[in-house]
C-alpha cells in the first residue's frame, strides 16, 4: 500500500476542514492536558502525604516487644509432651527493651548487600518539666548521620540544625511541646527519665513533623545523650531501623531477621497498609477522570469524522472508481484520526506540562507542613507516556468505526445518484 | 491474442428494492480494441447498470465479465481496485474532481496510486495529457476555478493518466451545453483515431451516439441491436 499517498490525501482532506479539525484536536488537547496536570498534581499530593507518614517509617524495624514467652517451660518438658496443658494467668516477662548484642547485629546488617542503610535508635518515655508544668513525652536518641540518610530529618527542623545535636546534652523538641511550655531555642528543659533520673538539656532546635500528636510528644537527641540520661552503656539501643535497596522485599527480610536475631521485626507494608489504600484510591480517581475526558474527546472525533465522510462521499466514490480499494479508503480515515490524535495529544502534553508548572508555583502554606511552600507536583515521565498512549488509542478507536464505514461505501450508489 | 478488450457472457442482474426486478437479462456482448462504442437507450433500460457491472464496481450479478480475456467475476475488492486503476479510465456525468487538490494533482492521483512511475514521471505524463486537451494553462488552478467544460476535460485527462485499456463514460456530456458536448466528443474521436483508444460510452443523446463507430441499443434490460 502506498502510505505516503494515503497520508497525503488524509492531510488534504483535513486541510479542507481545518476549523473542525482544530476543534477535534483541541478536544484531545484539553483532555490530555487536564489528565497530565491532574495526575501530576494528585501524585505530587500523594507523595507529600505519604511522605508525611511513610518517610518517618523505616522499611524494616527491629525491636523487642514486651510479650509473654511463647514456649512456656511445661511445653519443653519431655514428661508432659503428650498431654494437653492449661496454664492460667500468664504474665509477660519484661526482658527489657534493649536489643541484646546490638553492635554485632548492626555489623551483620551493614554487611548485608540488600540493606541500604542502618540507623540504631534509643526510644524512651520521659517527663518534661518547665517551671510548674509537667508533660509526658518521648525522647528519640538517634544516630545523627543514619537518621538523616533514612528519613531526611533535617527537612522537619524549623529552627536550628540537626548537627547541633552533636553537642553534649542538647535536644530538639517538637513544636507542640515548645508551644505548650513556651520554650524557644537556647532555653534549658528539665527531663525526668522512667528510672527517676533528672537531667537538664539545652534546646538547640524545634522540629515539626506535621502530625500534632507527634509534635506534642516527640523530642530528639543524639543516641549518646539518650544513653547517658538513661544511665546505660553505649551498646544500649531499643530499635534498629533499616532501609532496603528494594522496598518490596521488606516483608520477606523482616521475617528472615525475626528468626535470625530472635527479635521482633515489622515491615513497611504492614505498618502503612491504610496509607497505601488511600494513595491507590487517589490514583484511581485521577486516572478515571482523565479517561472520561478522553472518551468525550473521542466522541468529538467520531462525530467530526462521520460528518466528513458524508461531506466527502463524492471524493470517496471517485477514489474507489479510480483504483483505491476499500482498505485504502479505510486507512485514509484512520490516518485522519491519528493525525488529530497525535497532534492534539502532543499539544496536550505541552499544555499539561505548562499547567503543572502553574500549579507548582501556587503558594500552599500549611502549618503542619513547614517545608512545603507551593502545591506539590510530580513530573513523572510515565504520566506523559500514558497520556500520549491514551490519546492515540482513543482517537484510533473513535476513528475506526467511521473508517470502516468509509471503506464500505459503494461508489455505484453515489455516482448513480448524481 | 484476440482483439477483445471487454466481453460479457450472460450477464443478469436483479434489483431487490422495492421488489425483485430483472434489470439486465442475459447480456452477451464484446468490445474490440480501438472501437468507439456507445450504449443507447431510454431512461431505466439498464444501460448505466450494465456499465457499472463492466466497470467492476458493481459485483452483484450473474454471468461473467472478462477484461482482456481475463475473468474478473469473483475477484477480491483489492484485485478489482487494481484492475480499475490500471485498465479502466472513467468519465462520469459529474466531474468528481477532488476540491482539495489542484488540477494537475487531480490528474496525477490514479497514476500515483498505480506507482509504476516516479512522481516526476507521473507529473510529466499528466502535463502531456493536459496539453493534448489544451488545458496546460489551468494545471495549477483549483477545480472550483474552472468552467464545467474545463472540469470535464480535466476528468478526461485523469481517465487517461494510466494509459487504460478502455475508457468508460457514463453520460459524459450530460451536464454540458452543445458547444462543450461537441468538444468532448471531438476529444473522444481524436483519442480513437490518433491513439487507437477503446471507448465505451453510455448516453441517451441520440445525436452523440449516431456519430460513434458502433451503437448498442438497449430496451428493458436486453440488447436489441
Amino acid at each position: 500500500m502506498n502510505y505516503k499517498l494515503i497520508l497525503n490525501i488524509a492531510l488534504h482532506l483535513l486541510g479542507a476542514r481545518l476549523k473542525q479539525t482544530v476543534v477535534a484536536a483541541v478536544g484531545v488537547t484539553f483532555g490530555i492536558a487536564m489528565f497530565i496536570s491532574l495526575v501530576s498534581f494528585m501524585n505530587g499530593m500523594n507523595d507529600l502525604l505519604d511522605g508525611l507518614m511513610l518517610n518517618r517509617t523505616p522499611h524494616v524495624r527491629l525491636y523487642n516487644e514486651i510479650k509473654p514467652v511463647e514456649n512456656q517451660p511445661v511445653s519443653l518438658s519431655e514428661q508432659y509432651k503428650n498431654n494437653i496443658n492449661f496454664i492460667n494467668s500468664i504474665k509477660p516477662k519484661d526482658r527489657g527493651k534493649a536489643i541484646y548484642n546490638s553492635k554485632t547485629i548492626i555489623k551483620v546488617l551493614h554487611e548485608d548487600k540488600r540493606v541500604l542503610d542502618v540507623a540504631p535508635k534509643v526510644v524512651t518515655p520521659v517527663f518534661f518539666h518547665s517551671g510548674t508544668i509537667e508533660l509526658s513525652g518521648v525522647i528519640n536518641g538517634i544516630d545523627i548521620i543514619g537518621e538523616e540518610n533514612l528519613f531526611k530529618f533535617s527537612d522537619y527542623i524549623t529552627e536550628g540544625s540537626i548537627t547541633d545535636l552533636e553537642q553534649n546534652n542538647s535536644i530538639i523538641i517538637g513544636s507542640g511541646l515548645a508551644r505548650k511550655m513556651m520554650l524557644t531555642v537556647g532555653d534549658i528543659i528539665k527531663v525526668t527519665t522512667p528510672k527517676g533520673n533528672l537531667v537538664l538539656l539545652k534546646i538547640v532546635g524545634i522540629s515539626q513533623i506535621g502530625i500534632t500528636e507527634i509534635d506534642d510528644m516527640m523530642s530528639t537527641t543524639s543516641i549518646s545523650t539518650a544513653q547517658k540520661i538513661l544511665g546505660e552503656a553505649t551498646n544500649y539501643m531499643t530499635d534498629i531501623q533499616l532501609n532496603l535497596h528494594d522496598i518490596t522485599t521488606a516483608p520477606q527480610l523482616a521475617n528472615e531477621y525475626r528468626l535470625k536475631f530472635d527479635l521482633d521485626a515489622i515491615d513497611y507494608q504492614t505498618t502503612n497498609s491504610q496509607f497505601e489504600t488511600g494513595s491507590t484510591i487517589r490514583s484511581i480517581i485521577s486516572y478515571s477522570v482523565g479517561v472520561v475526558l478522553l472518551i468525550v474527546a473521542g466522541f468529538g472525533i467520531y462525530n467530526i469524522l462521520n460528518m466528513m465522510i458524508y461531506e466527502k462521499m463524492d471524493s470517496i466514490a471517485i477514489l474507489k472508481a479510480t483504483g483505491f480499494s476499500g482498505n485504502d479508503v479505510k486507512w485514509i480515515f484512520i490516518f485522519l484520526s491519528l493525525i488529530i490524535g497525535i497532534s492534539g495529544g502532543v499539544l496536550g502534553l505541552v499544555f499539561g506540562y505548562i499547567f503543572s508548572n502553574i500549579i507548582d508555583v501556587i503558594p500552599f502554606n500549611m502549618a503542619s507542613l513547614p517545608t512545603t511552600e507551593t502545591f506539590p507536583v510530580n513530573y513523572n515521565p510515565v504520566f506523559y507516556v500514558i497520556g500520549i498512549t491514551f490519546a492515540v488509542v482513543t482517537t484510533t478507536i473513535a476513528g475506526l468505526l467511521p473508517a470502516l464505514k468509509a471503506g464500505k461505501i459503494d461508489p455505484v450508489e453515489i455516482i448513480r445518484g448524481k | 491474442m484476440s482483439n477483445k478488450v471487454l466481453e460479457t457472457i450472460g450477464l443478469t442482474k436483479y434489483f431487490y428494492e422495492p421488489a425483485k426486478f430483472k434489470v439486465l437479462d442475459s447480456i452477451s456482448m464484446s468490445v474490440d480494441h480501438g472501437e468507439f462504442v456507445s450504449i443507447e437507450g431510454k431512461s431505466g433500460c439498464g444501460k448505466s447498470t450494465l456499465l457499472y457491472l463492466l466497470s467492476t464496481m458493481d459485483t452483484d450479478y450473474e454471468g461473467k465479465v472478462l477484461i482482456h480475456e481475463e475473468e474478473v467475476t469473483g475477484k477480491s475488492d483489492v484485485d478489482l481496485a487494481r484492475i480499475r486503476n490500471e485498465k479502466i479510465g472513467f468519465v462520469f456525468q459529474f466531474h468528481y474532481l477532488l476540491s482539495e487538490y489542484n488540477v494537475l494533482k487531480n490528474v496525477m492521483l490514479p497514476g500515483l496510486k498505480l506507482a509504476n512511475l516516479s512522481e516526476e514521471e507521473v507529473e510529466h505524463q499528466a502535463m502531456e495529457h493536459l496539453k493534448t486537451l489544451d488545458m496546460q494553462d489551468q494545471a495549477l488552478k483549483m477545480p472550483n476555478q474552472l468552467s464545467g467544460g474545463q472540469k470535464q476535460r480535466v476528468a478526461i485527462a485523469r481517465a487517461l493518466i494510466n494509459n487504460p485499456l478502455i475508457i468508460m463514460g457514463d453520460e459524459p456530456t450530460g451536464n454540458l451545453d452543445k458547444r462543450n458536448s461537441d468538444m468532448v466528443f471531438d476529444i473522444f474521436k481524436r483519442l480513437t483515431k490518433e491513439h487507437n483508444q477503446t471507448l465505451l460510452v453510455v448516453t441517451h443523446d441520440n445525436e452523440f451516439a449516431q456519430r460513434t463507430d458502433r451503437i448498442i441499443t438497449m430496451e428493458d434490460g436486453k440488447i436489441i441491436v
